[in-house]
């Protein structure tokens, strides 16, 4: 909302010399946010100069300047004439012109131009003789200003040179712009803007809503409200006023100072019956709207659209209506207007050919007027309010002033009749225990300040201080004050947030974090100790992402939840798994140069919940057990999981040495020490898995079987589809899975002080056994006294059978107890080879 | 460079002699008489401490060793001669020879000594590297920095004694919503804020802020209760320099028994602390929630000018002295109602705030951008504690 504050001034007394910035300052402290200050941009000296002389030089460009003296007064300091170049002819010696001397500033559009002595065309010219275009006070093109042409004869006469023009143009004028936040409809308005700077600062505030009514005589024109299904109960219009003034001409301009209170308002000057009504709803709140009387055949019928009707609204959109929308109609037939949102062509004010106008002065529901406006995507400033709630009471106030606004500037007449539909409800009281205030801002506020508050807001209040509780009816422009801790809001408010002590409450004393909270931020760190960046990438992604990674047509990881609205119709889903958006990321930093670059990202990803839908079962009453487990159910499971992306070198080259490609055995490693950061023994069995090399990707298991998740080479094809580095290597793993898993207290086990013995052994075996197998079987039969082995070669070649390769383990053995003899190392070992022979037809080389 | 195998000898290895042959073995005794003479040992002897002295390294302090205290050295062979010797003179001439080749081998041990010390100070030079250069075989990933400073939000909370909730990012409609007192024609409601989940009669969004997990927290946990919620949320913003349609905030809710908005200002207080440094406090403005009345903006003083004016104005604050941080209030009795918390025995207040904001004022960054490209550089400026 924007505020001109000579507007402001008119309907509460600012104090002399008060600057917007100041204005701006006071609304905050009572809600009003600051959106900007409008102010014209132009800074002093700006004065009034009088041509002595003009000496036309044409230039070189062929362009001619004016060479011109110019009387400023002592304006300058110096009294002398002031030399000027001037581009611009529609002047003459003798004329009194608008002068900014050097320290002045004009507004542009790349921001203020600080005017100074410059020398051009062969001269010092010290300032410039403006036009309006760059005082910003009109479009005129045509050169500079000549005061006697824009100014009224009185005022130029008082007029010398060296007279400050700043005031005298308006240039001094400023407009405060303010949020106002949804709860606040009244402060769509100067009258509401004014009361609210009245509370700020204790400055006195005149109505302007309080101005004599007609009551009328006689019956007016006549109106029916007739809704038939008011919604939720409300009634679509519960007051409509109807005002007629004949023999207007509307053609005749607006006055000057309404067209600019309009334009600092924000609004453009169209034309009278328009710009009147755009005044008063401004000034006082309330939309209004005018028809040409001439084209009414019947009453004024306020009902619902029916099925199959529409309307042609003045933004010329041809618009189907819906039952729900609520319509102004001639005779209950003839659609005119969108009741509260916008007005159609039939019926509308035309400048010299209206003559008489019948004025809609009504309160409309805003609940309806929210939904139509919604519904048609129609937006418009009476909409707004009416949506935000309007003032029930200020009807007949605002009719009055549109009417003799109408009639004092566009002649005509007032009929004496006025019809006044109003079916307004009572306005519900609120009872208060006024130490309710204190009890929940937490300042010991004095009773008798809480009801003086209460009434300075305009209440009306039943009971004393004394009798503790009061029953307090909100003024008629608060439809938002309907229970106490509102009324409490108010107390707050106007006594000032900034006297609200700061107390640290003391909690009941917390846990302290999850397992689940702790696990995730040792998985992230162990991650990045391990050399991976943590990356955060949106959750969108398209079917084409299932395709690119080679998923199956009945791959699980398709079934994706689908958003209705997404911000791309190219990512309508939410990934089911984090390895689905992880490509972009990388891609970015290797085409940012970052070549060597392995990602990680800990988040929940989406898993559909089937068909149920969530019940919405409304505002303020708790939901029986069985809807909030409908609703619960509904909501899909959106597990835990970590992922990791990887290429380019693992170890990089440099002065040390030379560099070592990331491969898929370093993913495999992170996968593992996602596992190892918790504590979580798992296990590894090769795999296919879609999206990855059919032979170089691993699943990861818990020793019971479940799966934690995978981790491998990316398929070469998927690769080149997602234009990743090659041999690109990737993991992802359930982390609820691990973080379940790892919930357990570990129990230590003593550690043995006796010396280890070593003994290694090459195995040949057949090319399909996997080297888990093998070492699963040297485990179970070295015994208990194997601590450790690692698979530390594998050779193929000449030495041995084509089909076969030789693995060679290193055995790590030692006893609790005793330093173990070489015997004891031999058996063991022995009984390990035995059982891999046994198992897989190992062969000791 | 050095190879592994060259390191130096760790002191009191044994030295890698000859020594020790047997007296009985090798050629037969010669003109004892004149090798045992007390001139010819002494000759000997001088012979094999010049040689020694000579040895400039260990190589020649070994063929010294070998020349003048090995198997064929002239004292050796002396050694030998002693028995060949009538009986009485066996004595004298073994104290003589014994004596000797005491002297020698104490040359030689000393000498070795010597060579071992330069040859391992000679090693250490030149296995000298030039460790100037920064090293980067394995450089150390980073955590991001937002869930750094969401972490860091939360740790606060958690030393004022509040726990950690969490909830979907997919939510209930009436969780995200009308739990909250947003009704059905509220304008946050419409498609052109939230992200609605298919079809628009399954009931689904994806969370517009974590303030759905107040409703959740209070349904399951009762009350009193102080939760905070770290947590990502989206709106269906355009991304840019300011927006993203994915983002982070952290919520704070806490019922109890006589929670006022001074505990509102208080803790809020401490949690600016926490993130902006000592005496970095909150202010409260009247504002407009549907879930909370009274409802507030929060702002927190500017760190940077402390809200002192500067010329120029602050470039932190615009020259306001404060920075905007979040929305809050008291609890709407709406919000209690509907999940079962008694409104006249239990008040209290509620927060949130966003982490990308908190953490671009914290850090000075411009763009939003950078917060979510992924870009390793980015988060390669922080460590992994903020």
């Amino acid at each position: 909302m924007r505020v001109p504050v000579d507007w402001l001034g008119e309907y509460v007394t600012l104090p002399e010399g008060v600057t917007g910035e100041q204005i701006a300052a006071d609304l905050v402290s009572v809600g009003l946010e600051e959106e900007g200050l409008h102010t014209s941009g132009v800074g002093g000296p700006l004065v009034v100069g009088r041509v002595l002389e003009m000496t036309p030089e044409e230039q070189k460009n062929g362009k001619t300047i004016n060479w011109c003296q110019v009387d400023v007064g002592d304006a300058n300091g110096s009294g002398e004439p002031q030399g000027i170049v001037c581009g611009a002819h529609n002047f003459a010696v003798g004329d009194l012109v608008a002068v900014i001397l050097p320290g002045g500033s004009l507004p542009t559009p790349q921001g203020p131009l600080t005017i100074s002595a410059r020398k051009t065309y062969g001269h010092v010219s010290a300032g410039m003789i403006c036009s309006v275009r760059e005082l910003g006070i009109g479009e005129d093109h045509d050169g500079i200003l000549v005061l006697p042409r824009l100014l009224p004869a009185e005022v130029v006469a008082r007029l010398a040179p060296g007279d400050d023009l700043i005031g005298v143009l308006g240039l001094d004028r400023e407009t405060v712009e303010v949020n106002v936040t949804p709860d606040r409809g009244y402060c769509f308005s100067i009258r509401g803007i004014a009361r609210e700077y009245s509370h700020a600062t204790g400055a006195a505030y005149t109505d302007p809503a309080s101005l004599p009514v007609d009551r009328g005589e006689g019956e007016g024109y006549a109106v029916r409200l007739a809704d038939e299904a008011p919604l939720e109960g409300v009634p679509g219009c519960d007051r409509y006023l109807a005002r007629v003034v004949r023999g207007i001409d509307l053609t005749r301009t607006t006055p000057e100072w309404m067209a600019r209170r309009l334009t600092e308002a924000g609004m453009r000057p169209i034309g009278l019956a328009v710009d009147v009504t755009n005044y008063v709803m401004l000034a006082l709140g309330q939309p209004l709207h005018a028809f040409d009387l001439a084209t009414l055949t019947g009453p004024v019928v306020v009902r619902r659209a029916r099925p199959g009707e529409r309307l042609t609204t003045l933004d010329d959109v041809d618009r189907a209506l819906d039952p729900e929308d609520l319509l102004i109609t001639d005779g209950g037939e003839r659609v005119l207007a969108l009741a509260g949102v916008m007005g159609g062509e039939d019926g509308e004010v035309i400048p010299g050919v209206t003559t008489d106008v019948l004025l809609e002065s009504a309160h409309f529901d805003a609940r309806s007027v929210g939904r139509t406006s919604r519904r048609h995507r129609l937006s418009s400033e009476a909409a707004k309010r009416f949506e935000r709630g309007v003032d029930p009471d200020v009807t007949a106030a605002a009719a009055q002033l549109a009417v003799d606004l109408l009639v004092e500037h566009g002649g005509g007449s007032a009929d004496p009749a006025v019809t006044d539909a109003d079916q307004r409800p009572e306005r519900p009281v609120v009872d208060l225990d006024l130490t309710l205030a204190g009890r929940y801002v937490g300042v010991d506020y004095d009773l008798q300040r809480v009801l003086e508050i209460l009434r300075l807001i305009g209440c009306e209040v039943q009971g004393e201080a004394a009798d503790r509780v009061v029953t307090v009816r909100p003024p008629s422009w608060r439809p938002d004050l309907t229970d106490a801790p509102g009324l409490v809001e108010e107390v707050a408010r106007i006594d000032g947030y900034d006297k609200i002590p700061s107390v640290v409450p003391r909690a009941v004393g917390g846990r302290g974090l999850t397992h689940g909270q702790r696990a995730r931020r040792a998985v992230a760190t162990a991650l990045a100790g391990q050399g991976l960046h943590e990356v955060l990438t949106y959750p969108f992604v398209g079917a084409e992402r299932f395709d690119e990674l080679g998923l199956d047509e009945d791959d699980p990881h398709r079934d994706a939840v689908r958003l209705a609205n997404p911000l791309s119709d190219e990512a309508p889903l939410l990934r089911t798994a984090l390895l689905q958006t992880l490509p972009e990321a990388l891609r970015r930093n290797v085409s940012r140069g970052s070549r060597d670059v392995a990602l990680f990202e800990i988040d929940s990803v989406t898993l559909p919940a089937g068909e149920a839908l969530a019940p919405v079962p409304g505002v303020g009453e708790q939901p029986d057990e069985e809807v909030l487990a409908q609703i619960r159910s509904a909501v899909p499971a959106q597990p835990w999981h970590v992922a990791v992306m990887a290429a380019g070198q693992a170890d990089r080259s440099g002065w040390w040495g030379r560099g070592r490609p990331v491969d898929v055995v370093d993913v495999v490693g992170w996968a593992h020490a996602v596992a190892d950061a918790l504590g979580v023994e798992v296990r590894r069995e090769q795999s296919e898995r879609a999206s990855f090399h059919p032979g170089r990707c691993v699943d990861l298991t818990l020793a019971d079987g479940t799966l934690v998740g995978w981790a491998g080479e990316l398929h070469p094809t998927v690769v080149h589809r997602l234009g990743l580095p090659p041999r690109t290597s990737a993991a992802e793993l359930e982390l609820d899975v691990l973080v379940t898993a790892s919930d357990h207290r570990t129990q230590a086990s003593p550690l043995s002080t006796h010396p280890p013995a070593t003994s290694d052994v090459a195995l040949e075996v057949p090319r399909g056994v996997r080297f888990s197998a093998v070492e699963e079987s040297l485990r179970a039969g070295a015994g208990e006294l194997l601590e450790s082995l690692e698979l530390f070669d594998v050779y193929a070649g000449d030495q041995v059978a084509q089909d076969r390769h030789s693995l060679a383990f290193r055995m790590h053995f030692r006893a609790p107890d005793r330093t173990l003899t070489t015997q004891e190392v031999n058996a063991a070992r022995d009984a390990a080879v035995d059982r891999a022979a046994q198992d897989h037809g190992a062969v000791q080389r | 460079m050095s190879d592994a195998n060259s390191h130096p000898s760790p002191a009191g290895r044994p030295a890698d002699t000859d020594e020790g042959g047997s007296p009985h073995e090798g050629s037969g005794s010669a003109s004892a008489g004149s090798a045992l003479s007390q001139e010819s040992v002494e000759a000997h002897v001088g012979q094999a401490l010049e040689a020694i002295a000579r040895a400039r390294d260990l190589d020649g302090l070994k063929e010294a060793r070998l020349a003048h205290a090995g198997d064929r050295s002239p004292l050796a062979l002396a050694n030998r001669a002693i028995g060949g010797l009538p009986g009485q003179e066996k004595a004298a001439a073994g104290k003589l020879v014994g004596q000797a080749r005491g002297r020698v081998s104490q040359a030689l041990a000393r000498r070795q000594q010597e060579l071992e010390a330069e040859r391992d100070e000679r090693i250490l030079v030149e296995e000298a590297m030039d460790l100037t250069v920064a090293p980067g075989r394995r450089p150390l990933g980073r955590r991001h920095v937002l869930t750094v400073t969401a972490e860091r939000m939360a740790d606060a909370m958690v030393g004022m004694g509040w726990e950690i909730a969490e909830g979907p990012q997919v939510e209930a409609e009436w969780f995200n919503f009308d739990a909250l007192n947003f009704d059905k024609d509220h304008p946050a409601r419409q498609m052109q804020d939230t992200f609605f989940v298919e079809p628009a009669k399954a009931g689904l969004v994806l969370r517009t802020h974590t303030s759905p997990v107040q409703a959740r927290s209070l349904l399951e946990r009762g009350v009193p209760l102080y939760v905070a919620v770290p947590g990502k949320t989206f709106r269906t913003d355009e991304l840019d320099a300011t927006h993203t349609p994915v983002f982070h905030q952290l919520e704070g809710l806490a019922i109890d028994e006589g929670l006022t908005m001074a505990h509102l200002k208080g803790t809020l207080d401490r949690l600016a602390e926490a993130m902006f440094g000592a005496g970095i406090v909150s202010r409260l403005r009247p504002a407009y929630f549907p879930f909370t009345e009274p409802s507030a903006e929060m702002d927190f003083r500017c760190f940077v000018c402390r809200g002192e004016p500067t010329a120029p104005p602050c470039r932190t604050c615009g020259g306001t002295g404060w920075i905007e941080w979040g929305g809050c209030g008291m609890v709407h009795h709406n919000v209690l109602r509907a999940c079962g918390v008694d409104p006249e025995r239990y008040q209290g207040f509620a927060f949130g705030m966003g982490v990308e904001r908190t953490a671009m004022f914290r850090h000075g960054i411009a763009d939003m951008r950078e917060l979510i490209e992924g870009d390793v550089r980015f988060n390669a400026q922080f460590g992994m504690e903020i």
